[in-house]
């Protein structure tokens, strides 16, 4: 019923167009019925083109006036810092060029739109105006590149150093587990193979011939020491997984059959970060919305929404299945002392397969 | 037998058609002409699935978890109660991105023009092999019915993004769509790829042996060498996806192990050793970023001749365009690993991918200045190809610059996979590429179908695809760097992004009214195509060689002596000429000196 009615609909708007046409056609009648541009048509274009590159200055400044809250406040971790830099220098360069070109484009269009007798200016070359603007954007380029990877390499250099706290981040469809090294600093060997052993107990397959694994220990929060390097070793037991944090500004895939990694120390407590300005306008905002959203529910008799408060999130960034879009854990960023604290009350392997 | 056809018709004698069958002309027909209508039109009916599927999973993003008619009367049992079902909306999602690059943006831009185009506009009886540009032809219809086919699949079609990363695609208990689904999808893209390598080759052999007297490589039309250039591209990238595709079916009907290890899934530890995903992520990018350019490329061809012919000036550097498209084709085949610097291959790679990736902003910086340069002082005769041009290079640079954000491998760790991504391609090679294919179909309709298409309607389609174009993408980059991911089938698990969900709402209305423009645009195209005004011999006053031919198809292009060719394609108002254009085939006057280039 829905198709016929769709159906119909668009037989309709079609119907529409073609009178709509017809009517403008008779209602010309001195012009000749061509269908190429005249004068008017370029005029009018010409007009409009100039119209559009106020709508592109305009839908751009009006999506960080009204949209800007909702970006990724400052990073919490100290590569961040560098990350946040490198990533607002090169938007500053790629919005000046998108100025500057947008504005010759459409201006030219709007500037040069054809009239009847007038003559193109034959100008089909010049070597030095193209060496130009070649140069400039491989000085610019030369730029990025340099600072670019200069941050890459150091951000992606993990060096084993002992006051660095090791972690296991697990992945599998669809949720997240974190295996700490435990007291010896060292991750016990694991592999898929081992997952069934002990009845479902062994949750990320270590391998009880491994003494080092006997101390681990494996949790569905993750818990990280503010001001402390943690590397992270990543392994997923069935498809491709990503585990995203976008408040450290770090993200690693967990690829079946191999480790990745990534390091990063984190700077903000958790909740240090909720008493930040941005977070806390942020949190306001969506609670705002999801009153405005509760309201609606509990008109139609379902639960209201609970309040939200801001926490650290993993999510998971590679296509993974049915669940993909709800493969998620928290992360709390809390004081070394917190910290220890925490871990020293969670079960070791030895004790859960005991 | 594949240039005697060609050969056939160097004689003079052209004027006697050869008796034709309804099936011959129509349906099995070697003619490039009419094959070049067969991919527009299986093009188009292509992108309008495509397209339609887009609003689908734009309807769920904007309104998740609300029941909606539509979606029971399209999806069935696939949308309980009216809503999707998560596997359907990556079903979606995979399908549409499958379509929109190969079978519209490959094939139906690509396949159109370049078999429209590259005889008429080199001087040509026909292409090199009608038999292998028909056989291309059907076996492109094959892989797109076969791809049809798999969306009617009991448990649904492939759905594991249009990259289909194994072992999600490869293990039927990851996910449904990797069943029956997944195999049709390898088994049409396998057909596909072969396909477009016939064209290909076919398109290479052509240009580089059948151009008339006087074309030489020098005085050929843009659009030729990036015809030319694609499908050299298309040659050597293709085959690698095919490797991957074959590689892929061994691991899910054979058993082998080249892209799986150690996998523990529905509490079954499957036996697969010692393969790797990273493997196929570089076969498939191999393909994959190339690919970007094989759509692309044909586009910035259209887009250089029609922003000549309608600016009545010549191309500005001929020359460095010619070397841009190099430039581009050649890097294009090193910087795949872009695709791929946090998948877990060794951080120098990305180091080596970001220099060479930055290096592709270098060559398409020139071709955007250049396209400026060109309408300054021009005399622009604003067509609805004319405007879809400047449109193209609008979204060019807009999505271009982005990729300085995302080719940079320090950047792209935190914008990697989200909206940022899917903002920014979408701008680059979607909208523009698909601008390319509009302003080709108006510029080239009354040469194919021997009608105008109504202008008025053109430009209510320019216009309204425009904005909502910027509309739909632009708040789109917003969305990503609020660190939302691409493939969630809705935000609202996380109440982080609640915030995120009003955008998603004008983004989707701005996607809605561009599917409604295009409407206004297949209204225009199959109205035209029957009612349309007859066109004149050279409607847009353009100086190649294809406004030559007769307005009535015949079979070997021109009646007697293909012409010859006396000039480049750009002496658009040369000084000393009362015209404003001066066709290719028109001598050099008498102390007339052609333009060094």
């Amino acid at each position: 019923m829905t198709i016929l009615l769709t159906l119909t609909v668009l037989a309709l708007i079609a119907i529409a167009i073609w009178q709509i046409t017809k009517i403008f056609e008779l209602s010309q009648p001195k012009k000749k019925n061509t269908q190429i541009a005249d004068d008017d048509d370029n005029r009018w274009n010409g007009q409009l083109m100039f119209a559009f590159l106020i709508f592109i200055f305009g839908i751009t400044i009006f999506s960080f006036w009204k949209w800007g809250d909702v970006l990724l406040p400052g990073a919490s971790s100290e590569h961040g810092m560098e990350y946040d830099n490198l990533m607002w220098i090169s938007f500053a360069i790629i919005f000046f060029v998108q100025t500057i070109t947008q504005a010759l484009l459409h201006y030219f269009a709007y500037k040069y739109r054809g009239e009847k007798g007038k003559k193109a200016l034959f100008y089909a070359d010049n070597d030095r105006l193209e060496a130009i603007w070649t140069i400039i954007p491989v000085i610019a380029l030369a730029g990025l590149i340099l600072y670019g990877l200069y941050t890459w390499t150091d951000i992606m250099t993990v060096e084993e150093n002992e006051d660095a706290l090791i972690v296991e981040l697990y992945a599998q469809q669809f949720n997240w587990k974190a295996r700490y090294a435990g007291e010896d600093g060292v991750l016990g060997d694991a592999n898929v193979r081992f997952l069934q052993d002990f009845d479902g107990k062994n949750l990320v397959g270590i391998d009880v011939t491994d003494p080092n694994g006997f101390d681990d220990v494996v949790v569905q929060e993750l818990h990280l020491p503010k001001g402390r390097e943690v590397i992270f070793k990543m392994r997923s037991q069935d498809v491709l997984h990503s585990a995203f944090m976008p408040h450290f500004r770090a993200q690693m895939n967990c690829v079946p059959g191999m480790i990745t990694e990534f390091a990063f120390t984190p700077t903000v407590t958790t909740e240090e970060m909720r008493q930040t300005a941005d977070v806390k306008a942020k949190v306001k905002k969506i609670n705002t919305i999801r009153r405005e959203n509760s309201k609606a529910l509990i008109a139609k008799g379902e639960e209201a929404l609970e309040p939200y408060i801001f926490d650290y999130l993993l999510l998971c960034n590679k296509i993974c299945g049915a669940s993909h879009y709800n493969m998620q854990m928290k992360i709390i960023v809390e004081t070394p002392e917190e910290f220890e604290k925490w871990i020293t009350d969670q079960q070791t392997f030895a004790e859960v397969i005991q | 037998m594949s240039t005697a056809a060609a050969q056939l018709h160097e004689g003079e004698d052209h004027g006697h058609h050869h008796k034709e069958t309804f099936i011959t002309k129509y349906v099995f027909s070697q003619d490039h002409k009419m094959i070049s209508k067969q991919y527009l039109i299986t093009g188009l009916f292509m992108g309008i699935i495509g397209i339609a599927m887009s609003l689908l999973f734009r309807l769920q993003l904007a309104w998740p978890e609300q029941p909606m008619g539509i979606m029971s009367a399209l999806l069935g049992k696939w949308a309980p109660d009216g809503v999707m079902d998560p596997n359907v909306y990556l079903a979606l999602v995979t399908i549409h991105g499958t379509i929109m690059v190969f079978f519209v943006l490959t094939a139906g831009l690509s396949g159109t023009f370049s078999n429209l185009l590259i005889p008429l506009q080199i001087g040509a009886r026909d292409m090199a092999s009608g038999l292998l540009n028909m056989i291309s032809y059907w076996l492109f219809f094959l892989s797109s019915v076969i791809m049809v086919a798999s969306l009617f699949v009991e448990a649904g079609p492939a759905a594991a993004g249009w990259t289909i990363y194994p072992p999600l695609s490869a293990l039927p208990q990851a996910q449904p769509g990797s069943g029956l689904g997944m195999t049709l999808w390898l088994v049409s893209m396998a057909i596909f790829i072969a396909s477009s390598l016939l064209g290909s080759l076919n398109y290479i052999v052509t240009v580089l042996n059948l151009r008339t007297k006087g074309m030489t490589m020098s005085r050929l039309p843009l659009t030729i060498w990036a015809f030319f250039i694609t499908a050299v591209i298309g040659v050597v990238s293709f085959p690698v996806l095919l490797s991957a595709a074959l590689l892929l079916i061994m691991d899910r009907s054979f058993g082998t192990s080249f892209f799986l290890s150690d996998i523990f899934i529905q509490g079954e530890v499957l036996h697969y050793q010692g393969g790797s995903p990273v493997l196929y992520e570089h076969l498939f990018w191999f393909l994959g970023h190339p690919e970007v350019y094989i759509v692309l490329l044909p586009a910035l061809g259209i887009t250089s001749e029609i922003i000549a012919t309608n600016s009545r000036k010549p191309i500005f550097g001929y020359r460095a365009m010619v070397a841009s498209i190099l430039a581009i084709a050649f890097l294009s085949t090193i910087v795949w690993g872009h695709h791929m610097f946090i998948s877990g291959m060794n951080p120098f790679l990305g180091s080596v991918f970001t220099f060479t990736t930055l290096l592709i902003a270098i060559p398409s910086a020139v071709k955007a200045f250049n396209y400026i340069t060109t309408l300054w002082k021009g005399n622009l005769q604003l067509n609805p190809a004319m405007l879809f041009s400047i449109g193209l290079v609008s979204t060019f640079i807009s999505g271009g610059l982005t990729g300085i954000i995302l080719g940079d491998s320090t950047i792209d760790i935190n914008v990697h996979d989200t909206y940022f991504v899917v903002a920014h391609f979408h701008l680059v090679m979607g909208i523009s590429a698909l601008y390319g294919l509009f302003a080709g179909v108006y510029h080239w309709f009354p040469k194919m179908f021997k009608r105008m298409m109504n202008k008025n309607l053109g430009y209510l389609h320019f216009w309204v695809t425009a904005i909502c174009a910027y509309g739909v993408f632009f708040p789109m980059h917003f969305i990503g760097m609020a660190g939302l991911p691409r493939r969630y089938y809705t935000s609202t698990a996380f109440p982080y992004f609640d915030d995120l969900a009003n955008i998603n709402v004008v983004i989707t209305v701005f996607a809605l009214v561009a599917g409604a423009a295009q409407l206004v645009f297949l209204y225009n195209f199959i109205h035209s195509i029957f009612y349309g005004k007859p066109t004149e011999q050279n409607p847009w006053k353009s100086n190649t060689l294809e406004w030559t031919a007769p307005i009535e198809h015949i079979h070997g292009n021109w009646e007697g002596k293909i012409p010859e060719v006396h000039r480049w394609a750009y002496d658009y108002s040369k000084p000393g000429h009362e015209d404003d254009f001066i066709p290719q085939h028109i001598p050099l006057k008498k102390g007339e000196e052609e333009l060094q280039h």
